[in-house]
């Protein structure tokens, strides 16, 4: 997307800002009683996220993200919702989980500080086949044999190089739909003929 | 959503423009973001939209279950024909350069069509999973 490796002073307090709402809002579902307005949150967190994503370079991931995150994930919750009540019920403060979940958060900061560096070109996921992927990608000059020659490689991989994995993926949505379906309907069928 | 005039012009004019952009998003995918589930998921997005607004049984009738249920194993059907015509024609499964002489086209059409299938198997069953917890909430 023609920017620097860092990216310009805006964009990272564009990130910053984005991160921080991320977080409010995160804490704001957690101290909400009303579902309703948990669900509605819950998809601004997930518009928020696409919108991080995008600025990661990412418009593939965003692009999922803000159609199933906030699109259906939502409507699906609000379906959820209207089966069942709009309040969640008060839960008692409990120390262990939040001490858990409180050493977990701790574990995963201090294993990012291995990580490397966003945008870094000598980190291993970049070294490995990433490059023969890109290379592939690009038709050169001469007009040689190029393995598959599209110019979205994020496509390239999922469809071409991993097709294995993506037939998988669809797969298990065919299979996670007919569980719901099998879940759902058979009950609707049986209230259906008693009334 | 009897009398919501609003709600109910307002998708009116967006329903066919989101199913459209969809199917951009299906077969632009080799140059610009977006790619067989995306297009799904949008492509699903506009019938619950129209099932919101416009009430269960129109949608139902717009997509009928029993044709949305076959489709959305065709999806999955063409991703692994695909697969096998690859094998037929003295490639390995999914080896798309198989599928014609020159092995870029081969690749082009492979990812196409694969990517179709991911894209009907996809918005059937979300539009299916809508029609599940919706229709649950309506016989109650």
């Amino acid at each position: 997307m023609g920017r620097g490796q860092r990216g310009s002073v805006i964009e990272q307090l564009i990130v910053i800002a984005l991160l921080a709402l991320l977080v409010a809002t995160a804490f704001t579902v957690v101290r909400l009683r009303s579902l309703f307005a948990t669900a509605m949150l819950t998809g601004i967190y997930s518009f928020l996220g696409a919108s991080w994503m995008l600025l990661l370079d990412a418009p593939d991931v965003a692009f999922t993200e803000a159609a199933v995150g906030a699109g259906i994930s939502t409507v699906l919750i609000l379906a959820t919702l209207s089966l069942t009540t709009r309040e969640e019920r008060p839960t008692p403060f409990r120390p262990l989980p939040l001490l858990v979940v409180l050493a977990t958060g701790a574990a995963l900061l201090y294993a990012t500080l291995d990580m490397p560096h966003y945008g870094d070109p000598g980190a291993p996921a970049h070294l490995h086949v990433a490059p023969e992927y890109i290379a592939d990608a690009v038709p050169t000059a001469g007009g040689e044999v190029v393995h598959v020659g599209i110019e979205n490689v994020v496509t390239t991989v999922l469809a071409s190089y991993r097709g294995y994995d993506t037939l998988g993926e669809t797969t298990v949505i065919l299979t996670a739909g007919i569980g719901v379906l099998l879940l759902l309907r058979r009950r609707n069928g049986r209230t259906g003929t008693r009334g | 959503m009897r009398h919501q005039s609003i709600l109910r012009i307002v998708s009116k004019l967006l329903i066919p423009y989101i199913l459209l952009f969809a199917l951009y998003v299906q077969f632009h995918g080799d140059y610009g973001p977006g790619g067989g589930f995306q297009a799904g998921v949008i492509f699903a997005a506009a019938f619950i939209l129209y099932g919101l607004v416009f009430g269960l049984e129109p949608a139902r009738r717009a997509a009928p279950p029993a044709l949305i249920e076959r489709t959305a194993a065709l999806g999955v059907l063409l991703y692994t024909g695909v697969g096998v015509v690859a094998m037929l024609r003295g490639g390995a499964f999914l080896e798309y350069g198989a599928l014609e002489h020159d092995a870029v086209h081969g690749q082009h059409h492979g990812i196409l069509l694969v990517e179709a299938g991911v894209g009907i198997t996809v918005a059937s069953v979300m539009i299916l999973i809508f029609f599940a917890f919706a229709g649950r909430g309506q016989r109650r």
